[in-house]
């Protein structure tokens, strides 16, 4: 296997001084050039084995191989695309893009040129002498996913790159992504909370389970996906999700508001987020 | 209308012409002070002895700063001292310094210096302290480590903080060098204020005064200033 996650656990030690287990003995194998989600409630550590696999934090236990080679620190290789987009404002977009070229030593003529057709591939060529704070969410998470793929990476890390997104601007870089996927062959990591989100885009979707986080399930998407809509397919898919997802879901709500809560998903729900149209 | 009314004033007044000064008396030193290169030559004593105090300021600010926020045991010991010293008015360093290095010009180079430290130490470590985690964790990502990641990612991301540490620091330096220079010797605007009192010429002590604050203002508005809004610009900010 590409990517080998073995054994993970990681601790924090929480206000009160107690040991949280946020990450029990997670395994997880990946395939060169796939596209891997991982969906979870909220606090069930998929963001740090994001950042364990970057090399920003490390595990109690267990161990991360790349290629053979085990994950030690952050290297160029594994790059992360963040929840914001993390662009230097005292750079222009263009010097943001080339940080990471020049930092590999890249003679600065070519890692320029490189940067401009990064930036023409995600459309924004006209605007790569702009600073970021010119730029809209979108097109600042364009840029920042500019920034990491120009490092031609191993593995492009995203941790919930499209959360702060309006939906319009996140159906399009959904599409946007696919296509660069599917043009750079490269091996994708994607940490989200949006179930749909994860359905449609990846080939393969990692349940997670909280407190502490464990995998729950792994589920294929059968569709080859082309990131806009869902169709039947996917939809069962999400739904699937959803039910292994709610009983975590109750077990967070439990322990945040006290033992009588109880969350049960109804159709009213469901037409919120999920089968619009399919009971007609 | 405040001159019309010093000039007024000044005429009419029972004090004495080297007391109170009127206006175009004053101006007459100023111009002639400046024609024959008196307040030129002072200016420019003055101007390099701030220059040298604060450039040393600065880098030592920054380099203790960078100390401070790096090293727990360092922010334990040297930056309660910092914090200490800082409330200390640079002035009240003369008498020792006077004894260390004697009435020249290292002494007052010497509390320029320290009027301006801590305010820069004080500041570099808040503004390396606030560079966000984010800035930090992508450039490490990228694989900048050490100098690198220093000289590109906590210098610019502190910038706007130093700026505003650099601004402070200023007007610290220069209120310890007049202070200096009024007590010390060697030559200076502050020497030529000194040299006004004890010849009972409140037209030279009027006129060093406006050069002050022509300085002054000066600085704070067209290099200081200046510099804060070109970075608000480039950042958002403004």
């Amino acid at each position: 296997m590409y990517v080998t996650i073995d054994g993970i656990e990681k601790s924090f030690v929480n206000e009160r001084k107690e040991q949280v287990q946020v990450l029990d003995h997670i395994d997880i194998e990946m395939e060169k050039g796939s596209f891997v989600s991982i969906v979870g409630p909220s606090g069930c550590g998929k963001s740090t084995l994001l950042y364990m696999i970057a090399g920003l934090e490390s595990a109690d236990r267990g161990s991360i191989r790349i290629a053979g080679n085990e994950v030690k620190k952050p290297g160029p290789d594994r790059v992360v695309v963040f929840q914001e987009a993390g662009l230097f404002p005292w750079l222009t977009v263009l010097e943001n893009v080339k940080y990471g070229l020049l930092l590999k030593k890249m003679p600065k003529q070519e890692a320029e040129a490189k940067a401009i057709d990064m930036l023409k591939m995600v459309h924004l060529s006209n605007y790569i002498h702009s600073y970021p704070h010119q730029l809209s969410g979108g097109m600042k998470q364009r840029v920042s996913i500019a920034r990491a793929l120009v490092m031609e990476p191993d593995i492009l890390l995203m941790d919930e790159p499209f959360s702060a997104l309006d939906e319009q601007t996140r159906m399009v870089l959904h599409k946007e992504l696919i296509d660069i996927w599917k043009k750079t062959k490269v091996t994708i990591f994607f940490v989200t909370h949006n179930i749909r989100e994860a359905v449609l885009l990846s080939e393969k979707v990692i349940v997670f389970g909280t407190r502490p986080g464990k995998v729950k399930d792994v589920i294929p998407v059968p569709t080859s996906t082309d990131g806009v809509l869902p169709d039947s397919v996917t939809l069962h898919t999400e739904q699937r999700i959803l039910a292994i997802l709610e009983k975590e879901i109750e077990k967070v709500l439990k322990e945040e508001m006290g033992d009588d809560y109880s969350f049960t998903t109804n159709h009213l729900h469901r037409n919120d987020s999920g089968d619009m149209g399919s009971h007609i | 209308m405040i001159a019309v009314i010093w000039e007024v004033t000044s005429r009419l007044s029972v004090l004495p012409d080297f007391m109170f000064p009127r206006l175009t008396q004053v101006l007459e030193t100023l111009f002639n002070g400046l024609v024959n290169g008196q307040f030129l030559a002072a200016i420019g004593k003055s101007m390099s002895r701030l220059l040298i105090g604060f450039a040393i300021a600065i880098v030592l600010g920054v380099i203790m700063g960078y100390l401070i926020w790096r090293y727990k045991l360092v922010e334990d010991t040297l930056g309660f001292l910092v914090t200490a010293l800082q409330s200390i008015p640079s002035i009240v360093w003369f008498p020792l310094a006077i004894i260390w290095f004697g009435l020249n010009d290292f002494s007052i180079l010497f509390i320029v210096t320290i009027g301006a430290t801590w305010t820069m130490t004080v500041s570099a470590t808040s503004g390396f302290r606030n560079v966000p985690t984010l800035y930090q964790r992508v450039a490490k990502t990228f694989g900048s480590t050490g100098l690198h990641f220093i000289r590109t990612v906590i210098m610019p991301a502190s910038v706007p903080q130093l700026l505003s540490g650099l601004r402070i620091a200023w007007a610290f330096s220069w209120r310890a060098l007049m202070a200096g220079e009024l007590l010390g010797s060697g030559g200076g605007l502050g020497q030529l204020l000194e040299t006004g009192r004890s010849l009972g010429q409140m037209d030279l002590v009027i006129s060093v005064m406006i050069i002050i604050a022509v300085i002054g203002t000066i600085m704070d508005n067209v290099v200081f200033m200046r510099l804060e809004r070109s970075v608000q610009k480039k950042w958002g900010l403004a």
